[in-house]
């Protein structure tokens, strides 16, 4: 089963990165951006009997290693 | 005083820690492997060096947050064992659990290694009591992600029960503006557990034990802890 997790930082939580590479856009001459947040991508394969299982496995992971819970949220699709 | 150092993959300041610990305490400390799972009997204080372990990836000191000898890490700080977690040590002591907060990404986005002046803020502690109360000491730091950021919760909560060990300020001791190398929250240096027995610091106070390289201006943590127990 294949499952895509995306980790991003939580509203309010400062992004200098990200900041960063909205200036660079800027100056690039690409135009109307507002703003920018980086996060991070995790494609995993994984074996479950069934998505809710493989839910839940994710769920672990992001909770246990992926992302850091006092600045990150976590979304899972499978 | 039996003090024990873990070495991540990645660690590169557990040679320098050891020489610190070693002037101050008299003991030669052990090097304990990350994926042990006991620390060695008898261990008063356990020590996690500076460095990039496993690269800094994912985030920094994440996944030496989670390896094995951890768990012996935390249940030594549970029975009031002294842990010292320094730059990449402190990150490590924040993903594990054993302190608040996150150390993010510095706000200007550059590496910084210079040196800097700390104003103690807490000499009521197995750490800083060799300390003179508010004095500013001189040491180095070396750093890109030392940037501390808690929910106001919890800086209320460190500010109130003077968790704060050390803040980022001037040779006169003035607070904020250039003073703060990497835009840390209430220009934080380092901060205790709730117990006092755990310390995470972003500095590098064993850089500075000997007048050969810098001052000694580190020296007073490790006394301070070779006195503790």
């Amino acid at each position: 089963m294949k499952a895509r997790v995306v980790v991003t930082l939580k509203n309010g939580v400062l992004d200098p990165q990200g900041k960063a590479i909205e200036g660079a856009l800027t100056s690039l001459g690409v135009s109307d951006i507002a703003s920018v947040r980086q996060g991070k991508v995790f494609d995993i394969e994984i074996s479950a009997q069934d998505s809710t299982q493989a839910q839940q496995k994710l769920i672990t992971a992001c909770e246990k290693l992926l992302a850091n819970t006092v600045i990150e949220n976590y979304s899972i699709e499978i | 005083m039996k003090s024990a150092v873990i070495v991540f993959p990645g660690s590169n300041r557990e040679g320098d820690m050891a020489r610190a610990l070693q002037q101050a305490t008299h003991h030669q400390p052990v090097m304990v492997w990350h994926a042990d799972y006991e620390l060695p009997k008898g261990t008063d204080l356990v020590v996690l060096p500076g460095g990039f372990s496993y690269g800094d990836y994912l985030r920094c000191g994440a996944i030496a947050g989670r390896a094995a000898i951890m768990d012996a890490v935390r249940a030594h700080a549970e029975r009031g064992g002294l842990v010292l977690g320094v730059c990449n040590g402190f990150q490590i002591l924040c993903e594990s659990g054993l302190l608040p907060g996150v150390l993010m990404r510095n706000a200007h986005l550059r590496f910084v290694c210079r040196m800097q002046h700390l104003r103690v803020e807490q000499t009521n502690s197995p750490f800083t009591h060799k300390y003179a109360a508010r004095q500013i000491i001189k040491v180095c730091i070396a750093h890109g992600e030392g940037n501390y950021e808690a929910d106001q919760a919890t800086i209320d909560r460190l500010e109130g029960d003077g968790r704060v060990a050390f803040r980022y300020c001037n040779s006169e001791g003035v607070l904020g503006g250039v003073a703060n190398p990497n835009g840390s929250r209430n220009e934080i240096a380092g901060i205790f557990s709730e117990k006092k027995n755990v310390l995470g610091l972003m500095p590098h106070p064993e850089n500075l034990i000997d007048p050969l390289v810098g001052g000694i201006d580190g020296r007073g943590l490790f006394d301070s802890l070779a006195s503790a127990a």
